[in-house]
């Protein structure tokens, strides 16, 4: 789960964790409510949004007057803003973060995240902060400073002046960074982060250590013992479609094709758009009904997926193990009456009462082409949909 | 011989008197696995569909004689139930729970560090060989016994290739789900390392996903310690990239981990490759007949 900006700095606030004060507005005159409270001669304005490079989109502009506040601030409010990670169309921008300027001395990378290759967490560090640190990462590996943390012992002072001392700093600042990273990892462990970054870190004229900016994400498997994070769910945020599937224990993802899927297993469903691919269609979703889904799961997938004006066919593709055919076959036949099905379906059948499953399909009086195997399946699910055009 | 488990595996089930818990561990022992005993607390003492029924884990592999373990508690419970496993010194773990948070399972990668146990899992299928023992949630009626290991981190997928060996009256030596968790307790080279021992498996199939650094770091391992035969496919090529928010998963291992380049290194280690999950199959029956 991903929290904006403005509430990132709220919870580092908690952990001791040093940013710049400032304060969140749904409009222009809170803008500069908020702006008149600040001790400060610039202010920034920063658009909230669950996404990357918003400066460059034209989603962070400095204010030197109290009317300029205003005036940017309205500006970004409710503009489309677009940035590498938004996808073309953007995202609108419902609140601004309005926080007091800072004499920035020198920019640095500092996050958390976990080394899956050795199953611990890993602090990163870099002097290159403020630019596209994958870029910093994939050009020069050896500005990146790693350290590892012992799940049993934790942070220690040794990780803190391994990092700070790689940095350049020294004296005050370096305590101040020792600090900042110490309250980060307490942060990202009392609370199940999956990644804390901060870019930039910055030390400032005054030899403060801050984090200007700040994005944390949080492990949705943990989210039961953290009511106070799930709290700060966006929903404007996230994709309806995929909130309602995840209601009914689906895993839904929309995507820009024409052949709606419909497959148990989230590796299967992935092979299955992978298929699709090599046979020349386009997958219009990735769609798991997972391992216990019932007759109604499969009506509300059928749904979904007929929801998606761009979907010309539909594939479904199950393996049944602990999902039983006859009631993938049943939800399908039950769904595609009630809903009236318009677009081709091909379905594939393997595995436990295939048999059954069949015949329930045959029996239906539904127009369903039936597919032998996995290739055999793509093949006429790519073929229906060139066919419908 | 098979790797793993076989015959002579007396497992016991921890989370046995649930819902899932119960049918499975039901569908295991008709497979034909040695069901020996489950965990639930407060309910030791009684007796379960036939199988009795400890408090703690120490008291289940004292009275039985257990050797493996499978774990079905809930995601919350389910680490604490883990190192319970390892503190009772059970050689072999097989966790299915979905879900359970990074930090747990952080927490439980360290404690199998130096203990007698090996962790398989979590989210994973299980581990079966074919005609002998089968612990976890595949369907074991597709399943034959035979020469080729299966090694996958999907359930699914695994299904699906097993399927097309049967098919082809390919039979599998043992088929283990490694799970699709960041953090997991055994590796894609721990099992190739095993199936390159083991004299009944002649081939084995690989199934990879984008994400991570599992697979090359295995294709690596198979240039230069595997002399059997690698099929391998790797899942996700069309998956969508994603609005990711933060870049720190990708830089930490310097390392592409799209499936492009997955296949690129795969091939460059000698591995054959199937470009679509529909050739598994056949992709074996061809480097057999080499």
């Amino acid at each position: 789960m991903n929290v904006h900006e403005y509430q990132a700095k709220e919870l580092m606030r908690q952990f001791g964790i040093s940013v710049l004060k400032g304060g969140v507005a749904e409009t222009a005159a809170q803008a500069v409510e908020v702006a008149k409270t600040l001790d400060t001669k610039v202010w920034v304005v920063k658009a909230q949004i669950h996404a990357g490079g918003r400066g460059k989109g034209g989603g962070v502009k400095l204010a030197k007057s109290l009317e300029e506040v205003e005036k940017i601030s309205k500006e970004i409010l409710g503009m489309q803003l677009v940035t590498h990670q938004t996808g073309p169309e953007g995202k609108k921008v419902l609140k601004v973060l309005i926080e007091q300027g800072c004499d920035i001395d020198h920019e640095y990378y500092c996050g958390i995240v976990l080394d899956r290759t050795v199953g611990k967490l890993a602090f990163m560090v870099s002097t290159e902060g403020g630019m596209d640190i994958e870029k910093v990462a994939h050009d020069t590996p050896e500005k990146i400073i790693k350290a590892h943390i012992e799940p049993c012992v934790g942070y220690t002072s040794a990780v803190g002046r391994k990092l700070g001392y790689a940095l350049g700093l020294k004296g005050e600042t370096l305590n101040k960074a020792m600090k900042f990273f110490e309250g980060l990892y307490k942060l990202y462990t009392e609370k199940d982060c999956s990644i804390a970054e901060i870019n930039p870190l910055v030390t400032t004229k005054a030899g403060d250590v801050l984090a200007l900016d700040g994005k944390l994400n949080f492990d949705d498997n943990a989210l039961f013992r953290h009511p106070e994070i799930e709290a700060m769910r966006d929903i404007t945020e996230e994709s309806a479609q995929e909130l309602e599937a995840g209601k009914f224990g689906l895993s839904y993802i929309s995507l820009d094709g024409n052949i709606g899927c419909l497959v148990n297993g989230a590796g299967l469903a992935m092979g299955t758009l992978d298929i699709l691919k090599l046979h020349g269609g386009t997958p219009a979703n990735f769609l798991d009904v997972g391992g216990g889904a019932t007759k109604e799961t499969v009506e509300k997938a059928f749904s979904i997926i007929l929801e998606d004006k761009n979907v010309k066919a539909i594939l479904v593709n199950i393996f049944g193990g602990i999902m039983k055919c006859d009631i993938i076959a049943r939800g399908v036949v039950d769904a595609a009456r009630e809903m009236g099905l318009k677009v081709p379906l091909v379905v594939r059948l393997e595995g436990t009462n295939v048999a059954l499953g069949k015949k329930i399909l045959s029996e239906s009086g539904l127009k369903i082409t039936a597919a032998g195997d996995l290739a055999d399946a793509a093949q006429k699910a790519v073929a229906a949909a060139k066919g419908a055009k | 011989m098979a790797i793993l488990i076989n015959r002579n595996t007396k497992l016991i089930t921890i989370g046995l008197t649930g819902k899932q818990g119960s049918f499975h561990t039901l569908q295991s022992r008709d497979y034909g696995t040695n069901v020996v005993g489950g965990v639930t607390p407060g309910k030791g003492g009684t007796i379960h569909e036939g199988i009795p029924v400890f408090n703690t884990t120490y008291e289940a592999v004292k009275e039985t004689g257990a050797n493996a373990a499978m774990v079905f508690v809930p995601p919350p419970f389910a680490a604490d139930s883990i190192l319970e496993c390892i503190d009772a010194e059970i050689p072999l773990i097989i966790a299915i729970t979905e879900g359970i948070p990074v930090l747990d399972m952080i927490k439980v990668k360290a404690a199998l560090k130096g203990s007698k146990s090996r962790l398989i899992g979590p989210n994973c299928p299980g581990v079966i060989t074919p005609g002998e023992c089968k612990i976890g949630i595949m369907p074991g009626q597709i399943h034959m016994p035979g020469n080729v290991g299966v090694i996958s981190r999907s359930g699914t997928l695994t299904y699906e290739a097993v399927f097309q060996l049967t098919q082809r009256e390919i039979g599998q030596s043992t088929c283990v789900g490694i799970g699709g968790d960041p953090v997991n307790g055994t590796n894609f080279i721990d099992i190739l390392e095993m199936f390159e021992k083991d004299p009944e498996t002649k081939a084995v199939i690989m199934i990879g996903e984008i994400g991570g650094t599992a697979e090359t770091d295995a294709a690596r391992w198979i240039r230069k310690h595997m002399t059997k035969p690698v099929v391998s496919f790797i899942a996700g090529a069309a998956a969508p990239k994603g609005k990711r928010m933060g870049h720190a998963g990708a830089i930490i291992s310097g390392e592409d981990d799209s499936a492009e380049s997955k296949f690129k290194v795969l091939q460059e280690c000698g591995v054959t490759i199937a470009r679509s999950p529909a050739e598994l199959g056949q992709k074996v029956q061809e480097v057999l007949k080499k």
